[in-house]
């Protein structure tokens, strides 16, 4: 055979770039973009990852999980119905809070309640009327069911909410003013209808950045250092921040296409407002996008497998984003401690950009402070990761 | 390639390891250059440090061990084609080629972008790529599965693809780290002719390690290592000249080769005896005529004849010289603690079977076991995984006493016959009785009766050696007394007692393969499935083992061996060849070497013998194709 080649051969020397030039940076550079685009293609889960995992996260949290308290079942007890009994009824009737059901005594409508049939009961004893009318104080009782502590503040206030209204009607009819000297009307900005799934649906989507930023990137990492395709490419003339920039960009592309994803799936199917710009949003995602791989890239360095990456990715990254980034958990209601450790949790930073954006529009302060706080995670994180990647097996 | 004073330690549990140990060596520019040496040796520590990719320790003999790190060593040099290692790392990455052990391929991309990949990294300039990549396929065979994913590659053409990658630009200096390493035999020679067309056509100088001695003859220059140390430089024919004298064939027609072998182990005049042919091939301690006065006393047709030194016999010389001793493992105990019936004593002395007359009369005599029922039989085996037949149709028998081997490619479907004479693995159709149970019926009272070593080292790795044959002699069911002596006897067999309190993790290879044995043995099996035992093993411990297997087989237990070494072949009595799932040849392995004899090839090996059948065979499925 090697008389064959003898006539074909060339020497190569002459169609090689020198290794430094612009040009063979920029051709190894593409090369492994497009290596790393085309194992993405072939990976479907990276591709689920990216793009299914947001679609069933989102419809889980938009339609399932809620924080509101809706529909709830109350055990309304009449004793002794009358016409104002059958107003304030009404009154719960018609909000879209309560489903109430009518008892006739206390008894039956307490075995609904240990049943856990119904969330609450709101108790009408038979002099209702006698007293509202007689010497205006009359007293309903009201049992809720306090397992879920969050739920039951909630109901509690609603309860009241409802019965303060209807009072309100009620004195107005009666030709009463002035009857409350002080009416407490609250008016609530930024989510106006209170719906959870406003501020829970922005906070996902940087949970999700999280979970392709930091998770995918130090397992494909680590999955290079597993195959060992990591030692062949080291002993090429790949230089280490071509080598990090070629695995950044496909997986920030990967990061951005899933946002946009969610805001779109957000926006269009849940119709949570948008109040900031575009561009705004873009910008900080990026940002915040730059801060998950920097992550992501020096756990890889640290963990060479898969699974060791995997699991510190979760437990470093993920948690702490689910749990101290205010996504769910209010960080201004956890004790201190907590609160200063939730500090150096990155998604804490973008979650507050996010919810700002959505919610209430460019508050540049919240944005500016807490972009600020990013850009110096991000410079960190990177720096490090470029400072302790080596052509080194040791 | 110079090195000076280069030592590289590495911690591990607590222990340190030195891979490389205060290496002074020079690799001439030109040619190809053999790095051998047996498991641990630091054959690829040294490619790491010539890579840059790890950093020599600091020269702990010189006085300067006290300078601080940023201060360079003068007398630790590492120097590649005249770069300097530790300063210039990346001009060296820059320069060279180089493919790991465990190539670096992207399994998830084809054949074309995985060469595109490198292409790109090493800056062939696009123009250059068409006749470059055509040039590379050529060599290769890659040509027809351009686009295939690398992953749905066989480990041989996976090598190929690693070596034309390393190539894209050929490099003045090519490092390939065991590239022959669990590839068939016909792959391994496609490798070494590229590798030599590569060296000779493009003046590409080769680094190549391996752990396959007979590939010495490919090198120009062969450096041989052990625990790190430089055993011997020099071309291939200086080191096997060096024994010429002190090799021997030795055979006696009326002695079965195995006991021949076994006494030939016990004589203090030889160093080392392996099975060839009709006989053994003895290595000498001395040189000068080999004289056994006894075993010549005792067999009167012995013939003695020097032969062709060759590189594995220096190596082995060279080995038991830095070991301290080349003496084989004790023998095991036979027949007296083993309380089966048929193991006889009888079958110690040669007994009249040996003299059976073969058909085809003018054939040498060769092994013929005793006989006995078959052990195993297997008629019209088939298994399909879905529309993909894996076995089609196997017929054989295996005999008591016998070592039968079942040789084949990658791929051949030797591991999925091993599971369904396991009962690992239900067959699709066929017949298959083990120590006279249908498996289809009886497999799990059949699998009490057989041991089985896996591939992979199957014991607890953070388990002592004890708590490994306390845990599979009750999992096998053995208790009480007789479990304490099975694991007496196991201990003081396989010579483990010395290191019973060890986690097994940390033992070397050889001695994880004897614990690996000595588990599967504890419940007395009549027959032993050896799943390609001795790979990734070196030669050494691969002599060792089989005279473990030898003397097993002569106690009577029959033993069942997968292997993809082809000297190997000749520790058989009967083997079957397999591909593509039905069986080339069957037979002795004297009549298929006999077979492959022509005019061109007057000595054949049994290596030969195997490349002729696996290239005829695909050939003809190619034409019916």
């Amino acid at each position: 055979m090697s008389d064959a080649h003898q006539g074909t051969r060339t020497d190569y020397r002459d169609t090689v770039d020198t290794v430094g030039s612009i040009a063979a940076r920029r051709m190894r550079l593409l090369g492994l973009i497009r290596k790393e685009t085309q194992q993405i293609k072939r990976d479907p889960s990276s591709l689920a990852i990216a793009f299914v995992l947001p679609v069933v996260l989102l419809l889980l949290f938009g339609y399932g999980v809620s924080l509101d308290a809706r529909n709830l079942g109350i055990a309304f007890v009449v004793e002794q119905p009358d016409a104002d009994t059958a107003s304030l009824l009404g009154a719960f009737r018609r909000s879209p809070l309560f489903e109430p059901r009518e008892y006739r005594d206390i008894q039956t409508a307490e075995r609904a309640f240990s049943a856990r049939q119904v969330f609450a009961l709101v108790w009408l004893r038979s002099d209702f009327a006698r007293r509202l009318r007689g010497h205006g104080d009359a007293p309903i009782g009201v049992i809720v069911n306090g397992v879920d502590a969050n739920q039951a503040r909630i109901g509690t206030g609603y309860i009241q909410g409802v019965w303060r209204k209807w009072l309100a009607g009620w004195l107005r009819e009666q030709g009463i003013d002035g009857a409350p000297p002080v009416v407490l009307e609250p008016r609530i900005w930024f989510n106006a209808a209170v719906r959870s799934r406003d501020f829970l649906v922005p906070g996902l989507i940087a949970i999700l950045m999280t979970l392709i930023g930091a998770l995918l990137t130090s397992m494909v990492v680590a999955r290079e250092w597993e195959r060992g395709t990591m030692e062949a490419l080291l002993v090429t003339p790949i230089r280490i921040p071509e080598l990090m920039l070629g695995k950044l960009a496909p997986y920030f592309a990967l990061g951005m296409g899933s946002m946009l994803l969610c805001v779109a799936v957000g926006v269009g199917l849940f119709g949570i407002p948008l109040r900031g710009s575009v561009l705004v949003l873009l910008a900080t995602s990026a940002l915040f996008m730059l801060v998950a791989l920097g992550m992501g890239l020096l756990i890889s360095i640290i963990a060479k497998n898969q699974y060791v990456a995997g699991q510190m990715a979760i437990i470093t990254t993920f948690l702490p984003a689910f749990i101290l980034s205010g996504f769910i958990f209010a960080i201004g209601s956890m004790p201190a401690p907590i609160q200063w450790i939730s500090h150096i949790v990155p998604a804490r930073y973008f979650v507050a950009i996010l919810q700002t954006l959505f919610l209430a529009g460019d508050v540049w302060r919240i944005i500016l402070f807490n972009s600020a706080a990013l850009l110096v995670m991000m410079v960190l994180l990177l720096g490090r990761a470029r400072g302790s990647f080596r052509k080194r097996l040791d | 390639m110079r090195l000076r004073a280069i030592s590289k330690t590495f911690r591990a549990g607590g222990m340190e390891v030195r891979a490389v140990d205060g290496l002074a060596l020079d690799i001439a520019r030109g040619g190809i250059t053999g790095l051998i040496g047996p498991d641990g040796a630091g054959k690829t520590t040294l490619m790491r440090l010539a890579t840059g990719l790890l950093t020599p320790d600091p020269n702990a003999s010189s006085a300067t061990v006290h300078r601080s790190r940023q201060q360079r060593d003068p007398t630790v040099e590492l120097r590649v084609l005249g770069i300097d290692v530790l300063a210039e790392p990346m001009r060296v990455q820059e320069t060279i080629g180089y493919m790991p052990q465990r190539f670096g391929l992207y399994e998830d991309l084809s054949v074309r972008r995985n060469l595109e990949l490198y292409a790109d990294l090493h800056g062939v300039a696009h123009a250059a790529r068409a006749s470059r990549f055509a040039e590379l396929l050529e060599l290769t065979g890659l040509g027809r599965f351009t686009e295939r994913l690398a992953g749905r590659l066989s480990g041989g053409m996976k090598q190929k693809l690693g070596v034309a990658c390393a190539l894209v630009r050929p490099p003045p200096l090519l490092l390939l780290d065991e590239p022959t390493v669990g590839v068939d035999p016909v792959s391994r020679r496609d490798l070494w002719s590229i590798v030599q067309a590569m060296a000779r056509d493009n003046g590409v100088t080769v680094l190549v390690s391996t752990a396959y001695l007979d590939e010495a003859e490919h090198c120009d220059d062969i450096v041989l290592l052990h625990r790190g140390r430089l055993l011997g430089q020099g071309p291939p024919r200086r080191f096997s000249e060096a024994m010429r004298g002190r090799c021997f064939h030795v055979s006696a027609g009326s002695m079965r080769r195995r006991a021949l072998q076994l006494r030939l182990s016990r004589d203090p005049a030889v160093l080392d005896v392996v099975l060839e042919g009709a006989g053994a091939r003895v290595v000498a301690r001395a040189p000068g005529a080999l004289s056994l006065p006894a075993l010549a006393a005792e067999v009167s047709d012995l013939v003695i004849r020097p032969v062709e030194p060759r590189f594995e016999d220096a190596f082995i010389d060279r080995l038991a010289a830095a070991v301290g001793s080349g003496r084989a493992p004790a023998p095991l105990p036979t027949a007296a603690t083993t309380s089966r019936p048929g193991s006889g004593a009888s079958r110690e002395q040669p007994s009249k079977a040996t003299h059976a007359v073969r058909p085809g009369g003018d054939a040498p005599p060769i092994d013929a076991p005793a006989i006995d029922a078959p052990v195993i039989e297997v008629s019209g085996l088939q298994r399909r995984f879905g529309r993909f037949v894996a076995v089609k149709g196997l017929d054989f028998e295996v005999r008591r006493g016998e070592i039968f081997g079942l040789l084949g490619a990658n791929g051949a479907g030797k591991s999925t016959t091993f599971r369904m004479l396991c009962g690992l693995l239900p067959a699709s159709a066929g017949k298959v009785r083990v120590a006279g149970l249908d498996m289809r019926r009886s497999a799990p009272r059949a699998r009490g009766r057989l041991g089985y070593m896996a591939q992979r080292f199957s014991m607890y790795g953070d388990l002592s050696v004890l708590q490994n044959l306390r845990f599979f002699s009750s999992a096998y069911g053995l208790r009480g007394e007789h479990q304490r002596a099975r694991i007496d006897w196991a201990l003081a067999t396989f010579e483990l007692e010395d290191i019973q309190r060890e986690r097994s993790g940390d033992l070397p290879l050889g001695f994880k393969q004897r614990l690996a044995m000595a588990a599967a043995l504890l419940h007395e099996p009549e027959i032993l499935f050896l799943d390609e035992p001795t790979s990734g093993v070196d030669a050494l411990v691969r002599r060792e083992f089989w005279q473990r297997i030898n003397a097993l087989a002569e106690s009577g237990t029959t033993i069942l061996v997968t292997t993809h070494f082809m000297d190997e072949a000749n520790y058989c009595d009967r083997l079957v060849i397999m591909a593509d799932g039905e069986v080339l040849a069957a037979g002795t392995p004297m009549a298929l070497i006999e077979r492959a004899r022509r005019p061109q090839q007057p000595e054949p090996t049994f290596e030969d013998a195997f490349i002729a059948l696996i290239s005829a065979h695909r050939k003809a499925s190619e034409q019916a194709a």
